[in-house]
């Protein structure tokens, strides 16, 4: 059997510190925690930075680092700062030689680099060993040298290297949610479906259980199948909590893709074992034929300058719509007659917050509402673009009147300067897998010391 | 007037990936997931204003689930997305008019 120990969702969430204390008593195989995943937008990777406070990372990770001690056993990490980028992995490998120096520890730490350089995803393109996943943008090589960052996700095998240099703690870029969590247990036998399936149900913590926030939880894999049981007392797991939990940001709940094949759960049963863990068993893997890793890239996107005006008099709130589209034809005009722009460099884009900012044309509610914030979202090829024409927005965001002959009217600005530079913005670019031969052919390992 | 979300426990939506968007609707009862199994795609499909053929549907009578999973209208984080993690989907369909 094979106890694995999961502190939290993702590092930089928090978890309940007496639940990680019982969980280490429990005296757990290994501990593992997700560092991040897409879910914060393209910026992230874009950039290659963490989303998370470095001075909460530092602490919530050196918890870790100290309950791994105690326990005597490997600390794993995936998607190091938020996008697994190889400066978002070189960033907390930072921060963990800190916690050594300053806590006096030395440590072995295998990093796992996931970062993919461009020439060798267009060599792979160009032999015909990237794939398109639905629904995939068109791509071709100056697409793929534009990215700023690359990234291929790693499976259970990278980890398992990982693991094999003998190290206390693996640091990794880029891996799949589940990958660190499925590795030990592959490695020792366990029934392979049982151990994807209970990475999938435990790669975000106690989310699969009554109390969410809760955080830690422990999940035990064995020859058959695996149980999972929060070490938090005031969290249950629960048949319907475990099995619902494939719903979770997967578009098929009863399947999962993974490097190396996939899960198939269609057949699984969720047992109660008592009123807070349960046991499931009859979970599947079917091995592919071809070993793929999913390739995930942002790409430069412009730069954004944004400004917000509150709408309140009930007239100009009726006739939002006529207002923001006279405003957003005045101010193209404006654009195009003062500045050296063609339309393509620049687009300007006014939402309505308070009556569809969130849903635009899909909003099917119609309940008149008191106020309405409108979003000018300036969106350009250059920064000072953007600004400039934030800058020509700003009058009529202000002033604009419905009609010529009234007077002059006022909206209501929250700021000053009321322009908000957003830098430069990034987008999506890639959803496809790469072709490899050897798992480790996209990856890099490294073992290195650090501490006194 | 029967608003699909009165009748339910929790309609949840939320990214599944950069280029999807899956909706689960827990419907608590088996009353209620057999109202809700019974909705017809092409309400879903006008709902989101995609293609029928495009959603995927998965009515899981032992959760009393009901799932919708589709390609994203815009993908996450470009420029004209306005819900970067796929949060407000779900609204839509708590908020349809199950009598219509």
């Amino acid at each position: 059997m094979v106890k694995v120990l999961i502190p939290s969702g993702a590092l930089g969430l928090g978890y309940d510190k007496a639940a990680l204390d019982r969980g280490i008593a429990a005296g757990p195989d290994i501990i593992a925690i997700d560092g991040g995943s897409t879910d914060s937008g393209p910026s992230y990777l874009g950039r290659g930075v963490s989303k998370y406070s470095r001075a909460s990372t530092r602490v919530e990770w050196q918890g870790l680092i100290e309950a791994r001690a105690r326990a005597g056993v490997p600390l794993v990490l995936g998607t190091a700062g938020t996008c697994g980028a190889d400066s978002a992995v070189d960033w907390l490998v930072g921060i963990t030689r800190e916690i050594a120096e300053t806590t006096g520890q030395r440590l072995k730490i295998a990093v796992l680099k996931s970062g993919q350089a461009p020439e060798v995803v267009t060599a792979a393109l160009r032999a015909g060993r990237i794939t398109p996943l639905a629904p995939a943008p068109e791509i071709d090589e100056a697409l793929i040298h534009s990215c700023t960052n690359i990234v291929a996700l790693a499976g259970a095998e990278q980890i398992a290297a990982a693991l094999a240099t003998g190290a206390d703690i693996v640091i990794a870029g880029r891996t799949t949610d589940t990958a660190i969590i499925a590795a030990r247990p592959l490695i020792d036998g366990c029934n392979p479906g049982g151990a994807w399936h209970g990475a999938k149900i435990g790669e975000c913590g106690a989310i699969c259980t009554t109390n969410p926030a809760s955080g830690v939880i422990q999940v035990d894999f064995d020859a058959e199948g695996f149980t999972i049981q929060p070490m938090s007392d005031k969290a249950r797991a629960t048949p319907h909590t475990v099995s619902a939990h494939m719903l979770y940001e997967n578009s098929d709940p009863f399947i999962l893709y993974e490097p190396g094949g996939h899960l198939d759960v269609t057949g699984s049963t969720y047992a109660a074992l008592d009123n807070r863990s349960v046991r499931v068993t009859g979970s599947k893997w079917v091995p592919s034929e071809r070993y793929t890793v999913k390739l995930e890239g942002a790409r430069k996107a412009g730069y954004q300058t944004i400004a917000l005006a509150l709408v309140r008099d009930p007239r100009y709130v009726a006739a939002v719509q006529d207002w923001c589209d006279d405003i957003h034809r005045r101010t193209t005009e404006k654009v195009l007659a003062r500045l050296a722009v063609s339309p393509e460099d620049f687009s300007i884009e006014l939402r309505q917050i308070g009556r569809n900012a969130t849903l635009g044309p899909l909003e099917t509610n119609e309940t008149p509402p008191t106020e309405i914030g409108v979003l000018g979202i300036v969106t350009a090829r250059t920064e000072a673009m953007a600004e400039e024409i934030g800058k020509m927005l700003n009058p009529y965001l202000l002033h604009h009147s419905l009609q010529e002959e009234e007077e002059m009217p006022t909206f209501a600005f929250p700021f000053s300067p009321a322009e908000i530079q957003r830098g430069e913005i990034y987008e999506f670019c890639l959803n496809h897998v790469m072709q490899l031969d050897d798992p480790m052919e996209a990856f890099r390992l490294e073992v290195i010391e650090v501490g006194p | 007037m029967t608003r699909l979300g009165d009748i339910v426990e929790k309609v949840r939506s939320k990214n599944a990936g950069p280029f999807w968007m899956t909706v689960d609707i827990f419907c608590g009862t088996p009353a209620a997931f057999a109202r809700v199994s019974g909705l017809p795609i092409a309400r879903v499909a006008a709902l989101f204003q995609t293609d029928h053929v495009q959603i995927r549907r998965f009515d899981i009578d032992d959760l009393n689930v009901v799932k919708f999973s589709f390609p994203r209208p815009q993908v996450q984080g470009s420029i004209h997305d306005r819900d970067m993690h796929g949060a407000a989907f779900g609204a839509l369909l708590a908020e349809l008019d199950l009598d219509a």
